[in-house]
């Protein structure tokens, strides 16, 4: 049977196509997970990008469109997959594809670009509690981006940069559009690009600690989401949550889509 | 997205958040005649004012945009009204200074919080039944409850978020490329006024903004969204501390009738009108502030 | 006076009022400076020349990070501050 995990993000669309592999004798089932698929939908209304990106989603896996038993929907806009069978929060589909791919995990944090959250997960993938900050750019990574362009800097190269700076700067700005001009005034009073960096990835690091350390931290610790790929965030994030070991999934951005695609496998 | 901002940025791009700058003072008045002179100076993030009293009566006063830093901007904006008069820092018995560079201001004798200056300004351009002053300045706003005598009973500021704040107008301004001060009017020429933009958060409501727009939105529907939502979103934070009747409003977002009229339509009280510049507000408060200290000095020497 | 010290962003309300009519004659000798395990309270002289507790402006505008470690996401049933403050002139907006 295969399923599909929809993750309508605010910026781009991720889909995982799920097929279970039956082996004979074995207690649990396997997955085999299809080349995962990502669009960024631009200037496409919601619902056709949603459909435009599962067809391109089934024909780059190699699957065929009505062999996909069920499909579930997750992210920001996942009321706007109409063909999807069921939709499921963000927390859930976040915990189940962390714990499927490290089942000692307890501790999911998820940063993306519009939201940055703390998941407490069981061992069943199940999330039983959370604490984020939606609604608000500060604690995500549209900070780090608006700031990266202030620094006319890409988004890897601003990761880079922060790595190299053994600084500690603190922001004093809490808001997107107020940090701007913080950022502004450090680059005009010739701080280094690492430093300012540093001081920005350090900023979105502590307020997504303050949420991890609303559900607790313990260990496995995870980090899901698109700012995975940061690698002074990653390094900030490690530092703020004082853990010896912060597992990082092979392709970060999927993991809510494959918790998707394993929710609607689960079902019966 | 990026090629919108890349157009914002560009150097030649005009500057659509810039107030007109003014002085001004009462030809009525001879400041030669009074028996104590004050001064208020209130340095705000984005625009300074200085303001004068003449035996506690509003006399003069100068308005215009904070430079580097806050003692120059003090230092202008009070020059500014003082050359206008023929008066000189030495004929001004008291200075009080106020707003976000009020430790900053040099020849200040004492510093007070702008809730406290805004109120008293307030209680003396509107009259003594003002209770709730709305004070939206350039990056912060503030509601303020206050009693008959001006006394601030009950206050909220928030500087922390951009939203509800004059920066988070400019973004819209600059976004739309349409001049802060037409925004109002702007906003009002629509076929039907839309709902508000769902975001809070200046950063995605200026995503939504071009969604909107993308979507066939006309840029003043857009406005009128965007004013709507900054609307809400002072009331929302003008009923933590209860809205009563008179109602005030002042700084910068005041000449936004686009704003302004619909916070009135929301909590069906309308605004007390003015004859002054109402940016002019703390300023004021601070240099009444200032008589009072002053008036207590001497009864105590006397 | 009702004091709010904080803020409201898209995520929330995050204000801590401090009621200055309690707070003036203090009841509880001051036992909000020590009771928060950051130190956020601190005792000022204000406009009107009263002197009681405020939050320091360092932490106005990060609260709901900073209070966050007194607030567990599954339920909390008292702050330490709202309980050390026995005149109960301090409050959590959330």
């Amino acid at each position: 049977m295969i399923t599909a995990g929809i993750d309508m993000g605010s910026r781009s669309i991720k889909i995982v196509l799920l097929e279970d592999i039956k082996v004979e004798g074995a207690p649990q089932i396997k997955y085999d997970m299809k080349k995962p698929y990502l669009m960024m939908p631009g200037d496409l209304d919601m619902d056709k990008a949603a459909e435009i990106a599962f067809d391109s989603a089934c024909k780059e896996a190699g699957v065929d469109k009505g062999s996909v038993k069920r499909v579930y929907a997750t992210g920001a806009g996942r009321k706007q997959v109409t063909f999807a069978a069921d939709s499921v929060t963000e927390m859930t589909a976040g915990a189940k594809g962390a714990v499927y791919m490290f089942p000692n995990v307890k501790t999911v944090v998820d940063v993306g670009a519009e939201e940055g959250r703390g998941i407490k997960a069981d061992s069943t993938g199940k999330a039983t509690d959370f604490a984020g900050n939606e609604k608000c750019a500060a604690g995500a990574g549209s900070f780090a981006e608006a700031m990266s362009r202030a620094l006319q800097l890409s988004l890897k190269e601003f990761g880079e940069y922060s790595l190299r700076s053994d600084k500690t700067i603190p922001m004093n700005a809490q808001c997107t559009v107020f940090a701007e001009s913080e950022v502004v005034s450090l680059i005009h009073s010739s701080t280094p690009k690492e430093d300012i960096a540093k001081a920005v990835l350090d900023a979105v690091a502590s307020r997504v600690c303050a949420m991890v350390r609303r559900v607790g931290i313990e260990k496995d610790v995870v980090l899901i989401g698109g700012m995975v790929h940061n690698v002074g965030f990653v390094s900030s994030l490690k530092k703020a949550l004082d853990v010896e070991e912060l597992l990082l999934p092979e392709h970060p951005e999927y993991v809510a889509a494959l918790g998707c695609a394993l929710l609607a496998a689960e079902t019966h | 997205m990026s090629a919108v901002m890349q157009q914002t940025t560009a150097p030649e791009k005009p500057e659509y958040w810039r107030w007109q700058e003014n002085t001004w003072v009462d030809e009525t008045m001879n400041w030669r005649d009074a028996k104590i002179v004050t001064c208020g100076i209130d340095v705000g993030s984005v625009s300074s004012q200085a303001v004068l009293v003449c035996d506690g009566k509003l006399y003069g006063y100068n308005s215009m945009r904070t430079g580097s830093n806050s003692p120059d901007s003090a230092r202008n904006a009070l020059q500014g009204v003082m050359d206008k008069c023929g008066m000189k820092l030495e004929d001004i018995h008291y200075v009080v200074g106020t707003g976000y560079g009020r430790v900053n201001v040099p020849f200040s004798h004492k510093a007070i919080t702008e809730i406290a200056c805004h109120a008293r300004g307030a209680n003396y351009m509107g009259g003594n039944k003002v209770r709730t002053i709305l004070d939206m300045g350039g990056q912060d706003c503030k509601a303020i409850h206050c009693d008959e005598k001006g006394k601030v009973t009950n206050f909220l500021m928030n500087d922390k978020c951009a939203a509800g704040t004059g920066r988070g107008m400019e973004v819209i301004s600059d976004l739309m490329q349409i001049p802060i001060a037409e925004l109002g009017a702007r906003s009002f020429d629509v076929d039907e006024e839309p709902p508000a933009v769902s975001s809070v958060c200046v950063v995605f409501a200026k995503s939504e903004a071009l969604g909107l727009l993308k979507a066939g939105w006309t840029k003043n529907k857009v406005v009128a969204s965007y004013c709507q939502a900054m609307a809400e979103r002072v009331v929302s934070l003008m009923e933590r501390i209860g809205v009563e009747k008179e109602f005030f409003i002042t700084g910068g977002i005041a000449k936004n009738p686009g704003v302004v009229k619909r916070i009135e339509k929301i909590i069906g009280i309308e605004a007390l009108k003015t004859e002054y510049d109402s940016q002019i507000a703390g300023a004021l408060g601070a240099a009444l502030f200032g008589y009072t200290l002053v008036q207590k000095g001497q009864a105590k020497q006397g | 006076m009702i004091a709010n010290y904080g803020y409201k962003d898209g995520s929330g309300d995050y204000y801590i009022s401090i009621d200055t009519d309690k707070c003036i004659e203090c009841g509880a000798n001051r036992a909000c400076l020590t009771a928060c395990p950051k130190g956020m309270f601190e005792i000022m002289t204000d406009d009107y020349d009263d002197e009681v507790a405020w939050i320091k402006a360092q932490f106005r505008k990060s609260l709901k990070y900073d209070c966050a470690d007194c607030k567990p996401a599954a339920g909390y049933s008292s702050l330490p501050c709202t309980t050390a403050c026995t005149p109960g002139a301090v409050k959590h907006s959330w």
